[in-house]
């Protein structure tokens, strides 16, 4: 080449470099670290990539792949990657890629469901959804066991885990509008919700369990009374008319209150959770004490029993002290006399006894005996009588007739028997009946004609008087010829006056001309 | 009648990249600074293949989480979505909208991913000593030579449109870790293309005696 060099003298020479020492170009550090990056990027990924799960829905409905997000207290938690039929074709399935840390989330009892807009009685919920789509709503277990299989509930959960608060459990046989959220009040205050109900076996009861929120769940004991407030109760009393409700919603949707009878002096502990209770299906119920010591008794009517039937009250002097829990009718064929016997409960701790101590048995059941002995003697008697006028429901009362025939209690028969008498019921009756007849009686017919010519003859004598009226009337009109008369009459009195004033006048002043006449008169 | 031409190369002569001066190396040393300009000089770019490759091989690398990694992440009133590449092919693919989806696709996906192939090719036979479709293998590099840039034009809208939809609390638009990757190899492919010799191409066609004209 050194030859080419002097035949081309025009071209410069470079200006030297020194040597490299490495073979390799310091350039492949860009790939090194372009992989580095990737390798890093492709780590951090995998590893903030949570468990991956199963859920199974009813319907896909608003669920999307890659879209629909699970969300935990408004926290997303993971996202649906991809829904796909069950084998059957009768559910979906969803696998869902959870948020790294979710590990402990994803327990036995760990619940999940779509959140949709949802309108039911009670809450309206879900209404974001309408705008962001569905999305998984979920509650976290307390169970230790992990899963990653779940199945999908079909309902949002009505009680979140994590209020405070406890169940309870009320049994009832009649469900009326409840339902799962309907709310529970306490002094008109909602605090709490039906979370659940279930039909026993039998298919006779419910048994729900009810949530009840801290810190109200304090004011449930063992003696508290829960009962259905739905709708309206409108009682007409004699001090007028009392409308009872809980709240509007509960008139529109139902509702379960609850209250503590204040007259217990005990202070009663607060109950435990899943204590069971009596729904009871109305305030009234709930409130009647349940009878602690009844003793059925019975009393003969030979009267017709009609409108009593097995539940009406048993009053001692308008105080129920029992009710009705049995009507037969019997008749003794030697006498062919009919009677019904009616069984009665009565619950003596009613009538405001209180028993002190611990007496046994034998001696309360010698105290009652002389009670009740002691009433009779004092003339106690049961009577049939109409409790309600419009419906003609009877009751079984008892008064004290003191002119009543002395009896006494026959303590060996069984049921004890109680003496009756006659109820003023038929009595009324008779009384009233002998009322109408006198009416009937009555020449009502007689009376009728006598009265129609009385008034016949009324009529006459008036159309005379007005006759004469009119006669008085037009005599008395000013422009009648009696009045004319009598004006013009008046007048010439006047005048006759006026002359006779001349005619004293001039007397007076000439008396002589009694006797001489006027003067220069000719005589 | 075609003639083999003689390379610069060939006479022990050095052609300044920068102005073009003709220059000889010092004695001994196969580079030097051009004593015109003082740019580097040498008789072919220095480790052209080999820096080429290593440009390639990352771009290659980029490529992979480039489209795996999603690019624009969406936050609107209905939720957050994050987007990749191919993902936006295929949200934008509608009747009426699928020139757009095209667009994307082709200037996201596919050039890309040819400009990469090519340079692969273009290695392998400059290595092979291929004389074979040398005009074919020189235009292909043109081609990327000059589309190579405009890749970036994605990355532009995406950053453009993460700066300006800032909507808060009803929609906001903000770059993904994909953009990142996307941007790299479009920056890397242009730098691979910057340090291809093109001459290698044809240099085994000297060597070997291919006649043109």
């Amino acid at each position: 080449m050194a030859d080419e060099r002097t035949t081309l003298p025009t071209v410069p020479q470079s200006r030297g470099l020194s040597p490299r020492r490495t073979p390799l170009s310091v350039v492949w550090i860009i790939p090194i670290v372009a992989a580095a990056l990737g390798v890093w990027v492709a780590v951090t990924r995998i590893l903030s990539e949570g468990p991956e799960i199963i859920i199974t829905f009813a319907s896909a409905e608003g669920l999307e792949a890659g879209k629909t997000k699970i969300n935990y207290k408004g926290v997303d938690v993971g996202t649906i990657t991809k829904i796909r039929l069950s084998e059957d074709h009768m559910r979906v399935i969803a696998n869902a890629q959870m948020a790294p840390k979710t590990e402990d989330f994803l327990t036995d009892d760990t619940q999940f469901w779509v959140v949709r807009p949802r309108i039911s009685g009670a809450t309206i919920s879900g209404l974001s959804t309408l705008i962001s789509g569905s999305y998984i709503g979920m509650e976290i277990g307390k169970s230790k066991t992990s899963k990653r299989e779940f199945i999908a509930l079909e309902t949002p959960p009505v009680v979140s885990e994590g209020v405070p608060g406890r169940f309870f459990v009320l049994q009832t046989s009649n469900l009326g509008s409840l339902d799962i959220g309907t709310p529970l009040f306490f002094r008109h205050l909602q605090v709490g919700q039906i979370a659940s109900y279930r039909l026993d076996k039998s298919g006779r009861n419910f048994t729900m369990r009810v949530f009840v929120k801290a810190p109200y769940d304090q004011y449930v004991n063992p003696n508290t009374r829960f009962w259905q407030a739905s709708g309206i109760d409108v009682q007409l009393s004699a001090s007028g008319l009392s409308v009872r409700t809980e709240s509007l919603l509960s008139i529109l949707i139902g509702g379960v209150a609850f209250e503590t009878p204040t007259d217990t002096t005990e202070v009663l502990s607060p109950a435990d959770a899943e204590a069971v209770f009596t729904l009871y299906s109305s305030r009234a119920e709930a409130y009647e004490p349940p009878p602690k010591h009844p003793q059925t008794y019975q009393v003969i009517f030979k009267e017709s029993v009609r409108g009593l039937l097995p539940g009406a009250p048993v009053e001692l002097r308008g105080i129920k002290i029992g009710q009705v829990t049995d009507i037969r009718a019997q008749i003794d064929f030697k006498t062919a006399q009919f009677s019904v016997p009616v069984t009665i409960e009565l619950d003596p701790q009613r009538l405001g006894v209180e028993v002190f101590g611990q007496p046994s048995p034998a001696e309360l059941e010698a105290a009652r005996r002389r009670v009740i002995d002691s009433l009779v003697a004092h003339g106690v008697r049961g009577q049939l009588r109409t409790g309600n006028l419009l419906t003609g429901a009877a009751l079984v009362a008892f008064d004290f007739f003191p002119g009543a025939k002395p009896v006494s209690v026959d303590w060996s028969q069984k049921p004890v028997q109680l003496p009756t008498i006659p109820g003023d019921l038929q009595v009324t009756e008779r009384k009233v009946e002998d009322i109408v007849d006198k009416i009937d009686q009555m020449p009502f017919t007689a009376i009728g004609d006598e009265l129609k010519n009385a008034l016949g003859q009324l009529n006459l004598t008036l159309a005379s008087a007005r006759g004469t009226f009119n006669t008085a009337d037009s005599m008395i009109s000013p422009d009648s010829p009696q009045a004319q008369e009598l004006s013009s009459t008046l007048m010439e009195i006047s005048r006759m006056a006026r002359s006779l004033r001349v005619l004293a006048d001039y007397l007076e002043q000439h008396p002589e001309a009694l006797i001489r006449g006027k003067p220069g008169e000719p005589k | 009648m075609g003639v083999t031409p003689a390379t610069a190369m060939q006479y022990g002569l050095q052609n300044c990249g920068s102005c073009g001066l003709l220059s000889w190396p010092v004695p001994g040393l196969a580079e030097g600074h051009c004593p015109r300009c003082a740019e580097p000089v040498a008789f072919r770019k220095r480790d052209s293949i080999q820096r080429t490759w290593a440009f390639v091989i990352a771009a290659a690398v980029c490529y992979i989480p480039a489209n795996l990694l999603p690019v624009l992440t969406t936050t609107t009133a209905t939720g957050t979505d994050s987007d990749t590449i191919l993902q936006g092919v295929i949200l934008l693919w509608s009747p009426t909208g699928w020139p757009l989806s095209l667009i994307v696709l082709i200037a996201s996906i596919i050039i890309p991913s040819a400009k990469i192939a090519v340079l692969v090719y273009l290695l392998i036979t400059v290595q092979r000593g291929s004389v074979r479709i040398n005009e074919q293998r020189i235009r292909l590099f043109r081609m990327v030579e000059i589309i190579g840039r405009w890749s970036m034009v994605d990355v532009f809208v995406d950053t453009f449109t993460a700066a300006l939809v800032q909507l808060q609390p009803l929609m906001s638009v903000e770059p993904g870790p994909g953009l990142f990757f996307f941007a790299m190899v479009v920056v890397l492919t242009m730098l691979a293309v910057e340090s291809f010799d093109r001459r290698l191409i044809w240099d085994a066609a000297s060597e070997q005696g291919v006649q043109y004209g």
